[in-house]
């Protein structure tokens, strides 16, 4: 309907009265989204790499999310396990094709491993985030091939890791990280920022847990991703 | 097409609301929570106030170049392999959903909170065409059983209390046990949970809303804590985001500037569970999403706000606070105001987008406390816009001519200032003699409205002028 699109523009520029093609707001709206006005951040998370965790784990914790800390990446097949065994859940467990966890030792640690996207059948899942916002104890995940969208939504139980290093202070950090990965103006299909497992408050403001979502969010933080720590 | 509304019998909506004690009961969970959850997540931000005045800038920046970021919006969808339609009103939205839903065969359609396809009437035309709309967000699918719409924008069931919930579930859930115990809030989520999450899997189109368009990446962004929203928009072939223009933001970054104000005043959460970005369809190497990704961009009497001393209303986010913090919405509910929008927000969006001849009533249901505007963090002028509104309607002629005759008898008053102090000192001293007994009066000519339902409190002492006038007196000879 290329006649509304039309009419509708027309009619915000007479609102406006702006000109069609006028350079001076062509150049303003080109600049603001070129580079972008530097913003108020807030204070709560920033800080050195050890206090951008200490405050992540706060915040995250505060919304109901569980935290484990573990030095090696390789450390987290024993540390699923173990949170699994304690809540009672089975050994089982569906990944993406991210490498850095298909090469994890799951059968020695007594896991049943399952790939690709979830079909709503599996109760739990592993996913590696990309980042994390301290400020509100905020995951970033994206979509792919690698960490499947559908993993952090259909099972019951959502196990996620994060690399310490790439926990920054606020949400501008973590687009910061975006920008580096696909490029500026460049986004994957989905990114989902997860702050704690999903909840409703529909039936009397009452506050409960696992309304469509995963019942349970569990974050794995490792302290070095690649063998070497972070600063 | 736009959804039907009862806002010109508000009087009559009102009346049966204030009789209603199920609503009653149910409101006092308004009043009683979300004032003080806001309160507190405010007041543990320091940088609060100041991302309110930064999240009031960029919305003010983007209506003044609406025009060049929809355009921008549009080419960086189409880059991503996505289809942007337009919709000057309701009909033209529901046809161009209801078209692409026909064209794919399409049985049911999930679909996540939408404001706007309440606007629109969207489950109405999905009907009409065939095709069923199944409403996935809690709140909302409890109200489509019951055949109602939402009574606030962010809550739409809290007109309701758990045994409407459990009666209205036993009712509708036929094929479950009729014995089962359906006692807590809990079984009754679990319930819901389980019959939607077969809808969701068995879903051909998904339709959300959309918090905000960013125009820098073409991403649509919904915000949500039930996850609902995400199953919608991941599992169905066919992804349509609905959202009206002015949702639209220059870059990542100011939508995420926008969204540090928005949970806090709507939820007093810190962030949103869910905080969603959907930029085009499935990309190649991906393994799940959705493999069409449209976005219909509605109008409906939006672009004609602009540039009235209404386009401040356009800065709203949604997030619900200004009816959250009304003291007239905590005495009627939602529905009263009988549209999608309700509370100060509505009072002002309602005239704009039905006409003020169907909405006029809802800019007087205000007592002009000021708190909407106290809380809103986009600082919309509420009262202000309400007071406009009021302007509008007498202008016209609309409001009913023994209000019109009493404003203009005040109105002589008020431009004759000598003449309005005797008249007002002459009938404070006979209100306060006839009230000298009690204190108060409980009947007064022409004011049997408030009479009828309170006392009228007997004036005592002077006028407010006359009590100024002697204290700037007293306090002039204090100094000299």
């Amino acid at each position: 309907m290329s006649g509304a699109r039309d009419q509708i523009l027309a009619n915000i520029r007479r609102s406006l009265g702006a000109a069609e093609n006028n350079k001076v707001r062509q150049q303003a709206v080109d600049a603001r989204i070129t580079a972008a006005k530097p913003g108020i951040e807030p204070a709560r998370g920033q800080g050195s790499l050890e206090q951008r965790v200490a405050v992540f784990v706060e915040q995250a914790q505060a919304v109901s999310a569980t935290i484990a800390r573990v030095e090696n990446i390789s450390d987290t097949p024993a540390e699923i396990a173990r949170y699994l065994r304690d809540h009672n859940l089975p050994p089982s467990l569906r990944i993406g094709a991210d490498s850095r966890l298909g090469k994890l030792q799951w059968q020695g640690a007594g896991l049943e491993i399952a790939r690709g996207p979830s079909t709503g059948t599996d109760l739990n899942a592993l996913s590696y985030a990309v980042g994390g916002a301290a400020e509100t104890g905020t995951l970033a995940l994206v979509s792919g091939p690698d960490n499947p969208t559908t993993l952090n939504f259909l099972p019951d139980n959502h196990i996620v890791i994060v690399d310490a290093a790439a926990i920054a202070a606020t949400y501008e950090g973590v687009l910061a990280r975006l920008k580096d990965r696909f490029g500026k103006g460049n986004m994957p299909r989905a990114v989902n920022l997860v702050t704690g497992p999903s909840r409703s408050a529909d039936i009397e403001q009452k506050l409960l847990l696992g309304a469509h979502g995963p019942r349970r969010l569990h974050i794995v933080i490792v302290n070095a991703a690649d063998g070497t720590h972070a600063q | 097409m736009t959804s039907v509304s009862t806002s010109p019998q508000f009087k009559s909506n009102v009346q049966q609301a204030l009789h209603d004690t199920q609503l009653q009961k149910a409101l006092a969970n308004v009043r009683h929570t979300v004032i003080d959850r806001r309160a507190v997540a405010a007041a543990a931000l320091p940088e609060f106030e100041e991302l309110r005045d930064q999240a009031r800038d960029i919305r003010n920046h983007v209506l003044e170049h609406l025009d060049l970021y929809l355009a921008r919006y549009e080419q960086k969808v189409v880059e991503c392999g996505g289809h942007v339609h337009f919709a000057r009103d309701s009909r033209e939205a529901c046809n161009i959903i209801t078209g692409i839903a026909k064209a794919r065969g399409a049985k049911t359609v999930t679909k996540g909170k939408s404001m706007v396809s309440e606007e629109i009437g969207l489950n109405e035309a999905l009907e009409r065409a065939g095709i069923e709309a199944i409403e996935t967000d809690l709140g909302e699918y409890i109200i489509q059983l019951r055949g109602e719409t939402p009574s606030h924008i962010i809550m739409p069931a809290v007109h309701l209390n758990q045994e409407d919930v459990e009666q209205e579930f036993r009712r509708q859930h036929r094929h479950l046990d009729s014995a089962r115990n359906l006692d807590d809030a809990e079984t009754l989520l679990a319930e819901a949970r389980g019959i939607l999450r077969d809808k969701f899997i068995a879903a051909d189109i998904g339709v959300t809303g959309a918090n905000f368009l960013v125009a820098e990446t073409g991403s649509s962004i919904i915000v949500t804590n039930e996850g609902n929203g995400d199953l919608t928009q991941t599992l169905p072939k066919v992804h349509i985001v609905v959202a009206s223009i002015e949702k639209v933001t220059p870059n990542l970054e100011d939508a995420a500037a926008i969204i540090r104000v928005l949970a806090r005043s709507a939820t007093g959460q810190d962030m949103s569970v869910y905080t969603t970005f959907s930029t085009g369809p499935r990309r190649t190497d991906d393994v799940d999403g959705p493999e069409e990704y449209h976005v219909v961009l509605v109008d409906n009497g939006r672009s004609a706000m602009i540039g009235t001393e209404f386009q401040d209303m356009l800065r709203c986010i949604r997030c619900g606070a200004c009816m959250n913090h009304c003291p007239v919405y905590h005495a009627v509910g939602g529905h009263a105001y009988g549209w999608v929008y309700p509370g100060p927000m509505g009072a002002v969006l309602t005239p704009s987008l039905i006409g003020v001849d169907k909405g006029g009533h809802l800019p007087n249901a205000s007592t002009f406390c000021g708190r909407c505007e106290d809380a809103c963090p986009v600082r919309i002028p509420l009262p202000k816009l309400m007071r406009h509104w009021r302007e509008r309607e007498f202008e016209r002629h609309l409001p009913p001519l023994r209000f019109r005759t009493g404003l203009a008898i005040w109105g002589y008053f008020a431009r004759r200032p000598r003449l309005y102090r005797a008249a007002t000192s002459m009938t404070m001293r006979a209100l306060s003699w006839l009230g000298r007994k009690r204190g108060h009066l409980t009947k007064l000519p022409l004011a049997a409205g408030w009479t009828d339902h309170r006392d009228f409190a007997a004036p005592q002492g002077k006028t407010f002028q006359a009590q100024w006038k002697k204290q700037r007196r007293n306090q002039g000879r204090k100094r000299s």
